[in-house]
């Protein structure tokens, strides 16, 4: 893997083990996900032992040790959202999919995982496909959207 | 007549998931296409989230919901002729009249708006928008009349308490810092707002985020601090990029940096990111991360205003806090405390959600009640079902059942009543939400959220949620409610943090005020509000069932059989009540038993 992308994230932050979380941010948005190689790096650039990077990088929900899919489905499990049905929800996407939340299908096309409230409350039950927000759902519209993603044509992804 | 007028367009993040930026552009694009000398403007969160995407005309406050991308030419024709736009209008839940101005609306007209007073009026993204309400006189003030002294006892006076959850005296914390030992100081907001279904702070520093740095610039002031930061969760991007453009602005007048108006005063602000863990909302968990370390809280015997970021004196204060701050300095503490109740001052914003009709933020005094808040700002819930109990404090509060629902809302009442005011997230609940489950996915939330140093809070919750899931799913014993009280008991005093100190509220409250249910789910093998998977059966109605067919085919196990015209039926060894057939049935014909 190539390092020098990484190695400039780090140097932005001028290699100080202080904005550690900023780099693993910045890491994760450039890759999708946090590479074990780019976290190797981290640790050495950092003369930090790998293990608290690895740490770092499992406490914090946001990261993820595996690249995601092609289409990133977070279901809002917040509180509203529950009270409006994010369970069922959840489920129909599980089975339509025919996934678990917090996988990523083995053909990279889908990751499925819950998120902790969005704040967009008052659009519940809430449904975020890669950045695009779909507010009023339910488990007869995550069917829909589940159907209408399957039939879009595979990307060539890169690399 | 034209002359003067303004266009606002909401965009905050509830509005823009309805694409309000297109309908910026659009009607942008339209009122230049007619030549008009109208000013189209972004503004932040109103609150009405229910509603929108919201648009409002000044100076007249008329007020349009829900527009769409069709509706642009006729406001902009509107804008021309005068006569408002009739089917965009708010329309009274009861007399069904129109009210075409906000100002006449109950949703606006009942609450008592001072954080969130500029909301749907300013672009956030302007910082002379800002100056144009008198934004940062209350920060000139403090440096060029006050001493810090003065600044402390102000906000000391005005009883303001902090709105983050745990109701310290913010005057007193200001104070224990500014009294600490040593040179450098810190100021921090926090923008963690974990609690799921509160967004309070997200409105606040996406709609007025110079509110919150002004409240920082005039907290570092009293306290001798020279750097803040701003610690706003990773899932808030709209609301960090609004704080980078305040912050740029900000620097560019010479708000921030060094020698500030002049003054020999410096102070600057950074804005750090979130990675998605509930526990760094609790103050020394959230410092670890700007640290650089994971977020482990620690003991708080050594208080951070005395050590707190890089052990140095540090005063952690909620957006919503700050933002009253400038408010109190500008209009003094005598006005500030005449809101409120005697040891609960001021204001409280609450985001108001659930299964309630006017869902979004309100404003409110201290002491207003459940029932003014629920129902006359509210709406009443949907669907005019009954309440059930509203859930207050998020993860670490409780609920608070009907019989309760003219308790007066303020710090103490909340918390005899095993609740507490939390960040201000109300969720309603009416006789469709299941308490038991309701606790166990609180429960589970705190589970996965727990930092893991604590064995109490750690296996506890662990515990707790392996019996919560057993009753729920109709396999509870005899004893389990008695054993998840002391469960119970053991976290709250053994934890070392809040989220496991709080982790049982949610548990003892419901236990506390709707026991029988959870026999009922024990004893009986019967969830009574519909919702325990395996304790329901999903059932058409023969008499409601018109035959449509829609829930056949939309039945992913295929379970429902029935011709057209004719009553269906669903067959029980293959239904999973998913609930697609309840839900697209227009009939209301299928029945949870």
């Amino acid at each position: 893997m190539n390092l020098q992308r990484v190695n400039e994230i780090i140097d932005g932050y001028d290699a100080d083990r202080v904005a550690t979380l900023a780099i693993l941010q910045d890491l994760q948005a450039e890759y999708k996900y946090l590479p074990r190689e780019a976290l190797v790096q981290t640790a050495d650039r950092l003369s930090m032992p790998l293990s608290e990077v690895y740490r770092m990088a499992t406490f914090f929900r946001a990261f993820s040790l595996e690249p995601k899919g092609e289409f990133t489905i977070k279901v809002c499990l917040g509180t509203a959202c529950h009270v409006r049905g994010s369970v069922q929800i959840m489920e129909q996407f599980e089975r339509d999919l025919e996934m678990k939340a917090g996988e990523t299908t083995p053909d990279g096309r889908f990751s499925l995982e819950g998120v902790m409230c969005l704040g967009a409350c008052a659009l519940g039950p809430v449904v975020v496909v890669n950045d695009e927000i779909h507010g009023e759902m339910s488990p007869d519209k995550a069917r829909q959207l589940a159907l209408k993603l399957k039939a879009i044509e595979p990307e060539r992804v890169p690399g | 007549m034209i002359e003067g007028r303004t266009v606002t367009i909401c965009r905050g993040t509830g509005c823009e998931s309805h694409r309000s930026d297109q309908l910026h552009a659009m009607m942008e694009a339209e009122v230049a296409r007619l030549g008009l000398p109208v000013v189209v403007k972004r503004t932040g969160c109103h609150g009405l989230c229910e509603l929108g995407p919201i648009v409002t005309v000044e100076p007249e406050g008329i007020l349009y919901l829900r527009v769409q991308p069709k509706d642009i030419e006729d406001i902009a024709k509107s804008l021309m002729d005068g006569d408002p736009v009739k089917r965009l209008l708010y329309r009274h839940p009861v007399t069904k009249k129109q009210i075409p101005h906000y100002r006449d609306v109950d949703f606006y007209s009942k609450q008592t708006r001072l954080v969130l007073r500029h909301n749907g009026h300013i672009d956030p993204e302007s910082i002379d928008d800002y100056f144009s309400v008198g934004g940062y006189k209350a920060f000139e003030r403090a440096l060029w009349e006050m001493s810090p002294e003065q600044v402390i006892a102000e906000v000391k006076d005005s009883g303001l308490r902090g709105r983050g959850g745990a109701g310290f005296l913010t005057g007193l914390k200001w104070e224990f810092t500014y009294k600490a030992p040593g040179d450098i100081k810190y100021v921090i907001a926090n923008g963690d707002e974990g609690d799921p279904g509160a967004f309070m702070d997200r409105s606040i520093m996406e709609g007025n985020p110079h509110s919150v740095l002004e409240g920082m610039l005039i907290g570092a002031y009293a306290i001798g601090a020279q750097e803040g930061y701003i610690y706003v969760r990773n899932e808030y991007p709209l609301a960090v990029k609004r704080l980078r453009i305040a912050i740029q602005q900000a620097r560019e007048h010479g708000l921030l940096g060094q020698n500030i108006l002049n003054s020999g005063f410096d102070f600057d602000v950074r804005i750090v990111r979130g990675a998605g863990a509930f526990v760094c909302g609790e103050s020394s968990a959230l410092m670890a991360s700007v640290e650089g370390r994971v977020g482990e809280p620690r003991p708080k015997h050594v208080h951070a205003t005395h050590k707190g970021l890089w052990d140095q004196p540090t005063a952690l204060n909620n957006v919503e806090t700050l933002a009253n701050v400038p408010i109190i300095i500008e209009q003094g503490s005598d006005w500030y405390a005449s809101f409120g109740t005697a040891r609960s001052k001021g204001t409280k914003v609450f985001s108001l959600v659930g299964k309630i009709k006017n869902t979004g933020l309100i404003e409110v005094p201290m002491g207003a009640s459940l029932r003014e808040i629920i129902y006359d700002i509210g709406g009443g819930l949907l669907k005019d079902r009954a309440f059930k109990a509203v859930q207050t404090g998020g993860p670490s509060g409780g609920c608070i059942p009907a019989t309760l629902l003219d308790l007066p809302v303020d710090f103490e009442r909340l918390t005899e009543a095993g609740s507490m005011m939390g960040s201000g997230g109300m969720i309603v609940m009416d006789e469709r939400t299941c308490m038991v489950d309701f606790a166990r996915y609180f429960v589970d939330f705190l589970k996965d959220e727990s930092c893991g140093k604590c064995t109490a809070c750690r296996e506890g919750i662990k515990q707790m949620l392996g019996i919560l899931t057993r009753i729920t799913k109709g396999q509870g014993q005899e004893g389990d409610i008695e054993l998840l009280e002391e469960l119970g008991s053991v976290v709250q005093q053994t934890s070392l943090c809040g989220l496991g100190k709080s982790a049982p509220n949610p548990v003892l409250s419901t236990i506390r005020y709707f026991r029988d249910e959870y026999e009922a789910h024990i004893y009986d093998h019967k969830c009574p509000a519909g919702v325990c998977r395996e304790l329901i059966t999903f059932y058409i109605d023969p008499e409601l069932c018109k035959g449509c067919t829609l829930c056949a085919q939309r039945c992913p196990q295929e379970a429902i059989s029935g011709e057209r015209k004719e009553v269906h039926v669903i067959d029980q060894a293959l239904c999973i009540r998913c609930g697609v057939c309840r839900e697209v049935c227009p009939s209301e014909a299928v029945i949870v038993q």
